[in-house]
């Protein structure tokens, strides 16, 4: 397959279990070398639809190729490819990262270097304690580390902050930003929206098991909505305009105040965030 | 498939250097029958007759304990912790994986099978056994039987925490039947049948005979073939990689 094929290709998937449809018609195509958001609430669809890629579910319907391979075949040369940081993936207690590491680069043709990997993963100063003996951001840290230790070229991150704190959560920022500057496609679930915003080239928001809108973090924003104008008179009333041309509304507004004299107090300018978007689109009618 | 070999060498090199590292584990699987076969041989140490029974009795429960109860805890263990799920989304074939962790298990029961057989040379008056191929065949057989078991009976067990409850309502009745069909002579007609029946006083009976007797058990070989075809179907058919939420 050549080089500019899409690295991930899904049409009208769908996934039911039971009387319950999980997944009902989901179209994405993810391109090579991309950060794809895939951003809901809980139980919206979007760990089913990742675990049918990496091939730990079958589907109902439809149509997916990961890397040119259908996920459902399990084939081992397309999990030589690809890296999995699972939502709650456990690891032995009775191990070290760096055991764990060296066991886990075995498993693939080309593996990275086991210290470059710790040192990434800043887990060099806990290389050889036992895994029980980590904390949680250490785990998911070694669970990254394990990920990357085969040098995929696709890589699926479910969740990967939830729970950190703030430090840990921009040290995970920075990996997956570096692993993108080396080329690497990324798939990424989270209910975040700074992290969306944040890591994303393009994001699709799901909700009840479908796909509400796709496109870059930017442009999502734009599109559902309009600039809003905020400021207080001096009454102390709050006054909210929304526009699509901010400009000569503003001219407007500012030409009016300097003409009774008066100052538009708290003024402020503002492009919907994708909360807004998020919340507009995922709100029960 | 040299690669599936090496990958399988390298999962069971992991698991036995795990085991050792587990107190709890290696005191429950492997030193706990050696410490009743320590105690029932400083009770029965007048009866050669009472030894005789002793020793392979405590061989069948080594076997038991080494792949039935281990394995189980252990599959259920790496199920609920997500272990088998992360292992099962990287290239490690299947195959080279329960290799390395059924290993794992054959090498306690064999380590365990060789304590209690120079055990019973050295202080019960056993003597090296009649038959070393009988002895191989019947601890083969009951080894896969167990072994299967194990796993097919994780699929019961719901949660980690239920496991112990689990294991021991199977793995302490069947000691306490088994053993006491095969050692008496007056244990009640029904009680045998069942204990007949059970895979255990087959396995016992066999190593009893390779061991003291020197007679050849091949209706106890067949009842653990069977049950180790029922354990084998039900291990691979039932078998989950992820808790159930």
């Amino acid at each position: 397959m050549s080089e500019t094929a899409p690295a991930i290709e899904v049409s009208a998937l769908r996934k039911r279990y039971g009387d319950y449809e999980a997944v009902r018609g989901i179209d994405i195509s993810v391109r090579r070398g991309e950060v794809f958001g895939l951003l809901g609430p809980n139980g919206a669809g979007k760990t089913t639809t990742v675990e049918i890629l990496e091939g730990y579910r079958r589907r109902s319907g439809g149509d997916v190729s990961v890397l040119g391979h259908d996920p459902e075949s399990r084939s081992i040369r397309l999990r030589r490819r690809i890296g999995i940081v699972l939502q709650s993936g456990g690891i032995y207690s009775h191990v070290t990262p760096r055991e764990a590491l060296r066991h886990w680069a075995r498993f693939y043709p080309h593996p990275r270097d086991v210290e470059e990997v710790l040192a990434l993963a800043g887990l060099q100063d806990r290389a050889d304690v036992r895994t029980r003996k980590l904390s949680g951001g250490q785990l998911r840290r070694l669970d990254f580390a394990l990920a990357l230790v085969g040098d995929p070229e696709l890589i699926f991150l479910d969740e990967p902050t939830t729970g950190f704190d703030p430090e840990a959560r921009r040290a995970a920022w920075e990996t997956v930003r570096s692993l993108r500057e080396l080329g690497k496609t990324i798939v990424l679930t989270t209910h975040y929206l700074d992290e969306a915003q944040a890591l994303a080239d393009r994001v699709a928001i799901i909700k009840d098991g479908r796909i509400l809108a796709i496109g870059p973090p930017r442009e999502l924003g734009v599109g559902a909505a309009h600039y809003r104008i905020a400021y207080r008179t001096s009454s102390g009333e709050l006054i909210e305009h929304e526009t699509d041309d901010p400009t000569s509304l503003l001219a407007e507004l500012t030409a009016q105040a300097l003409a009774r004299g008066e100052r538009l107090e708290e003024l402020s300018v503002a492009r919907p965030t994708l909360e807004d978007v998020y919340l507009e689109l995922t709100a029960d009618a | 498939m040299p690669e599936t070999i090496v990958l399988g060498w390298r999962q069971y090199r992991l698991e036995r250097s795990m085991f050792w590292r587990n107190p709890s584990a290696a005191f429950f699987n492997f030193l706990l029958p050696l410490l009743f076969l320590a105690g029932g041989g400083l009770i029965l140490k007048g009866s050669q007759h009472d030894l005789d029974r002793l020793v392979p009795s405590i061989a069948g429960m080594s076997v038991m304990s080494t792949t039935f109860t281990a394995l189980a805890y252990n599959i259920v263990y790496l199920r609920e912790r997500g272990v088998l799920k992360r292992i099962r989304g990287t290239p490690l074939p299947t195959v080279s994986y329960f290799g390395g962790v059924v290993a794992n298990a054959v090498t306690n029961a064999a380590l365990q099978i060789g304590i209690v057989v120079l055990a019973g040379r050295a202080f019960f008056g056993i003597g090296w056994p009649q038959s070393w191929a009988a002895l191989v065949v019947f601890v083969v057989a009951g080894v896969i039987c167990f072994a299967s078991l194990g796993v097919a009976f994780a699929h019961v067990i719901p949660n980690f925490e239920s496991t112990a409850a689990y294991v021991n309502a199977v793995f302490l009745p069947v000691v306490a039947v088994s053993f006491y069909a095969f050692d008496s002579t007056s244990a009640p007609r029904f009680l045998q049948t069942i204990a007949d029946a059970l895979p255990l006083t087959p396995l016992i009976e066999g190593l009893s005979g390779a061991m003291v007797t020197g007679s050849s058990h091949l209706d106890a070989l067949a009842v653990i073939a069977l049950w180790a075809a029922l354990g084998l179907y039900l291990a691979v058919r039932g078998f989950s990689w992820e808790s159930r939420r």
